[in-house]
Order: C-alpha cells, then structure tokens, then sequence
C-alpha cells in the first residue's frame, strides 16, 4: 500500500483545490444536504451529494461567469418536500438543465438537487453511466420518477421532450406539444408543480437546419447545422456565450384523477404551459440584448 | 423481527448439503425435524437431521413423503453449474421440481418454498432501479445458464393455480455473499477482482442469515406469494470492492469480455462471459412487499456481510 500513497496524496489535493474555488459555507451545505443518502453518502440511486465537487466548480463557472445566469424566484421551489420542476427545453445541448441545477445549488439558502431524468441509453456509455448518477440523474422510467417523489425529491422535467432541444431557430421560443406523464404523476403522487422559464438557450447554437437523414444514419436525435457547426469544426459546436434568464413561478397544485381521459388531463397540462409561456414571456421582455 | 410464533413442523430440505443448504437446516433443525434429501455426500450437519442420500428424481424418495407427515418442503435442489450439460442441467432441475411438486401434490404437503434468485430480472440499462416482482423476467436475454432458473421460477408461479391447496412461497433474494461459493462471493475474494472502466453500478447484497430468516418467515401458515428479499441499502460495486481492500482491475469493457472469453473456452476461468453485465449494469429490487407481508427484516449490515466473505477461502 506504500507505494499508493502519494497518489492517494495528489488525489486529496486535487479534490481540496477543486472545493476551494467554492464558497466553504456553500460547499458546506451542499456537501451535507439530505437527498436521502444511506450511512456511506449514497441514495438509492447512486447520488453522492460529496461528489458534487467534481461538477459544481465547473458548473458554477458556466452559471457565474460564461452564461452569466440571472435567476428570479428560485426561493419559489420549496426547501423540502416533493416538487416537479417543469421547465422549457431550447439549445441543441441541454444546458438548461445544468444551469437550473447550478441555481438550486448555488442561489438558493437551502441548496436542494434538482433530479432529472436521462435517457435510457445513458447507463451503457462509459464514465458518463456513473458520473451522471453520482450527481444525482436519474434514468427516465416512470417507477422511477415515482420512488424520487415518493422520497420527497425535487425532479426536473422537460414536458416538451427532446422536441424542444431539436427545434430549428425560426421556431425559438415556441413552446412544442406537452408530454402528459408528468402530470399524471403529480395528481397520483399529489406533487405541486413549479413552471420554470428558461431564456437565452435558443441562441447559444441557433441551429438553421436540422439534417434529419444524417441524423438518422448516426442514430442520433437530430444533428443541428448552424452557422458554425460543422463548418468549423468541433470548435462551431461551442455553444455561445449568450445571457441566461431563468424565471421561476410559484408552486402550481393540481387535484384529479391521474388516470383520467388525455382530454382531461391535457387541460391542466396546458395550464403548466401557459404559466411557463408567461416566464419566458417576462424573460424575452426584461433582457435587453442576447449576449448581455 | 418481529417474533411471529411458527408452529414445530416436519420439513423437507433439498439441496441440504450445499453452503446455504446447511445453513438454513443449522437454523431450522432446533424448531422443526428437519429430512435433508441431496444426492451429494454431506457432512458437518446436526446430529438430529434425517439425511437421505438419493437423487430428487428417484422413484425411492416418494418413501420419505410415505413415511412421514410432511408439512412444509423447501426446495434449493437448483443445479447452477455453468460448465454442466444442458440435458443434465435442465433433467435435474425441471424434471426433479416437476416431481416434487407432484408427491407435495398426493400427499397434501401444504407449503413449497422455493428459492429463485433477482438475477431472474437480469442487469439492463433500462431496468427500474428497483424492480418489483411483477417484473418481467428478462436475466435469460444474454445469459444462457439462467434461463433453467427462469424456467423453474415460472414453473412455481404456475402452481399458485395449478395446485390452489399447496401454498407455494418464491424468494428472490439479491446477491447472497459470505459463507457460499456462488459466483458474487467469489468474486469479492478475488485479490484483483476485474471491473469495467467507467461502470460503477449500485448493488446490494444480503446475508446468508437473512436469507434464512426470509425462508423462516415463509413457513408461516397462511403465507404465499413471490417476494423480493434485499439487505442493507444498496452501494456502488466500488465502495463494495474499496471496503474489501481490494485492488480492482478496471478493463475496458471489449478487452474484459475478451479475457474473459479466452479464459471461458481455455477453462482457466469458470466465469461465464455474460455475467459481466452483472457489473455494468443495475439488477436491484424492491423488497417493499416482503418487508409488508412477511415481516421481513435484514438484521446483518454491510459490514457483517463483507466481513463473511473472508470466512472461507477462494475456492
């Protein structure tokens, strides 16, 4: 074991340099946050809230100093509890997500981790499988979702699914069609709902075109062609610097039957998105440009 | 636990004579008379333990049923050999269940306990993370020798309709690690035991002594049904492997499967390549449902199950 302890050494210092470009007192309340975790830090899902130190310094760096996030409302979410958190999806790259994460954490008294749920492939790709999960990403199954609100978790969910990432830049902004899943699980776990406006994705990558058959060929959901990318190579695919507005709304309750008609059920998913139409509505209204 | 009295019954184990065998006959033998039917020798069980040595598949062991008035039959008989025949494999467990449960039938035996294993639900990318027991059974998609398990587990699923008077008890437990040589156990002893770079999925484990206590609980009248049986919360693989003091071999993912083929058909190594998935990807359950209605309660920690695997050497 001799032999292991300088890199024991290089590696305790690598992790000390990381968590001192954090706030220690915000460090502390991430670090010590109650998701659930069992005697050795970890939920049941594989969340480490102790492992946040490899993401946060660079999350925070996007959040504070690339896309400059100014976020209204984000007490609105509250400390404990179940809650859905129902955000618009824009940009290609899905950065909206982490920069609600990085507002939960980073902006809030009380840091609170927002869980979303990821792609069903996520766990065969290397690294990513177990890194994603120790952050606190959850693999998007219904029983799933439901375990994480019966747990009292904060879940983060994209009702436009990828629909909303893929869009094209003349439609930026418009909302696409709702899924109804998340609603019928807040009326039968009895969750609010906290709408979220997210402005300034659509222009970090305005995608001109989406080539669809190329997209298929790669099996990937689309492939965005945009005034850099693939021009320029991996280089055109950096999304740019654009200012982000982040308006969080007041909880929103909903009662009914979670297994009634789509009909039903569409009408307080509309509501969801009309709230959220009206938090980008505000952002798009109070930015004064795109890039500051 | 809550201390539910189960009244002194006589009980047929079979498959005494392996590592778990033995360890729920230790149990069970100062409560109930215990007849232990295996076809291997065994040796260091309890004085008082009735043991007939005879293959479940004899014509003979109908004698036992004859003789005495069975009351409860716990059926581990399950030949997990990955280097076996198919034929022999498949006779043994099939036909063996298939006449077990025909004599429990004609003489009025009223509970079969069965233990199956959660491998059943086998590790996918796109598994809850805890699967309840109306799970579909998918562990045999990409691993060949579970699928005699899969059969069998179905097999006693069909009695709950087949043979209404006859209440029939399916376990899954997770990974059973200490005092066993099955392929998790094993596989924590190894010195340099190999995992898959950029995969550390969760998993949990149980007690051999838990697992006992679930199959206790099972012998109370009244009681049927498929359960679920889990231990202490689940860990990553790795914390599992760091607590062990172990020093993991992490392979890329093509170059594991790759060594391990070689070693497979070289018979240098008897791990079946597709049990990789194992440590790729999740296979937990929810053992809400035992907790619920068997009053099922792990008693060991993490710790006391790692501590057991040291107990006995690497076979």
């Amino acid at each position: 074991m001799a032999e292991d302890e300088p890199l024991t050494d290089i590696k305790d210092r690598i992790d000390q340099t990381l968590v001192d470009t954090l706030d220690p007192e915000v460090w502390e309340r991430i670090r010590t946050m109650d998701a659930g975790q069992n005697e050795l830090g970890y939920d049941p899902f594989g969340f480490q809230p102790e492992f946040l130190k490899y993401i946060a310094p660079a999350a925070k760096l996007l959040h504070r100093r690339y896309f400059r996030t100014e976020v209204h409302g984000v007490e609105r979410i509250p400390d404990s509890g179940r809650v859905l958190l129902a955000a618009n999806h824009t940009g290609q790259v899905p950065i909206d997500g982490v920069l609600i994460g990085a507002s939960c954490l980073f902006d809030r008294d009380e840091p609170r981790m927002p869980r979303s749920m990821v792609e069903r492939w996520v766990p065969t790709i290397p690294f990513v499988s177990y890194i994603l999960a120790r952050c606190g990403q959850v693999v998007g199954t219904r029983e799933n979702c439901r375990l994480l609100l019966r747990r009292g978790g904060a879940v983060l969910v994209f009702p436009e699914g990828v629909k909303g990432v893929n869009k094209t830049f003349d439609q930026a902004y418009q909302l696409q069609s709702f899924g109804l899943g998340f609603m019928r699980l807040a009326l039968a776990t009895d969750t609010p709902i906290v709408p979220i406006g997210v402005v300034g994705g659509e222009e970090q990558m305005p995608s001109i075109w989406n080539f669809e058959s190329l997209a298929t060929l790669l099996s990937m959901p689309s492939f965005p062609v945009t005034p850099t990318w693939p021009l320029l190579g991996p280089l055109g695919a950096t999304p740019l610097p654009t200012k982000y507005h982040i308006h969080f709304g007041d909880p929103m309750t909903f009662s009914g039957e979670p297994d009634a008609e789509d009909r039903i059920v569409q009408s307080k998913v509309d509501r969801v998105r009309e709230a959220i139409r009206e938090l980008t509505k505000r952002g798009l209204h109070e930015r004064r440009g795109v890039f500051f | 636990m809550k201390k539910t009295s189960i009244p002194s019954q006589t009980i047929v184990i079979t498959g005494i004579g392996g590592h778990f065998g033995r360890a729920v006959a230790r149990r069970l033998h100062r409560h109930h008379e215990i007849i232990g039917i295996d076809r291997r020798p065994v040796d260091d069980l309890p004085k008082d333990i009735d043991m007939e040595h005879i293959d479940i598949r004899r014509r003979s062991v109908e004698d036992i049923f004859r003789r005495r008035d069975i009351e409860a039959v716990i059926h581990l008989n399950v030949l997990h050999d990955p280097r076996a025949r198919q034929e022999e494999h498949h006779d043994f467990n099939i036909v063996g269940t298939q006449k077990l449960v025909n004599l429990c039938d004609e003489h009025r035996v009223p509970k079969l306990v069965f233990l199956s294993s959660a491998n059943v639900y086998g590790p996918d990318p796109t598994n809850d993370q805890f699967l309840e027991e109306d799970a579909p059974l998918m562990g045999g998609q990409n691993f060949g020798a579970i699928r005699d398990l899969i059969a069998l587990d179905m097999f006693c699923n069909t009695f709950f309709w087949q043979y209404p008077e006859l209440e029939t008890v399916i376990l899954r437990p997770v990974h059973i690690v200490g005092r066993v040589n099955n392929a998790p156990s094993r596989f924590l002893r190894l010195d340099r035991p190999i995992t898959i770079l950029g995969f550390d999925p969760m998993v949990q484990l149980i007690h051999v002594e838990d697992v006992v206590s679930a199959i206790e609980r099972s012998l109370i009248p009244g009681v049927r049904g498929v359960y679920n049986i889990a231990g202490p919360s689940p860990v990553p693989l790795s914390v599992l492997i760091e607590r062990l003091d172990r020093n993991p071999l992490p392979l890329p993912e093509p170059i594991a499967r790759g060594v391990l083929e070689a070693g497979w058909s070289l018979r240098l190594s008897n791990w079946p390549v597709p049990e990789l998935d194992h440590i790729k990807y999740v296979c937990m359950v929810d053992d809400s449902r035992a907790r619920e209605e068997l009053g099922f309660e792990h008693a060991h920690s993490l710790d006391a199950i790692l501590d057991e695997v040291e107990a006995m050497p690497l076979l």
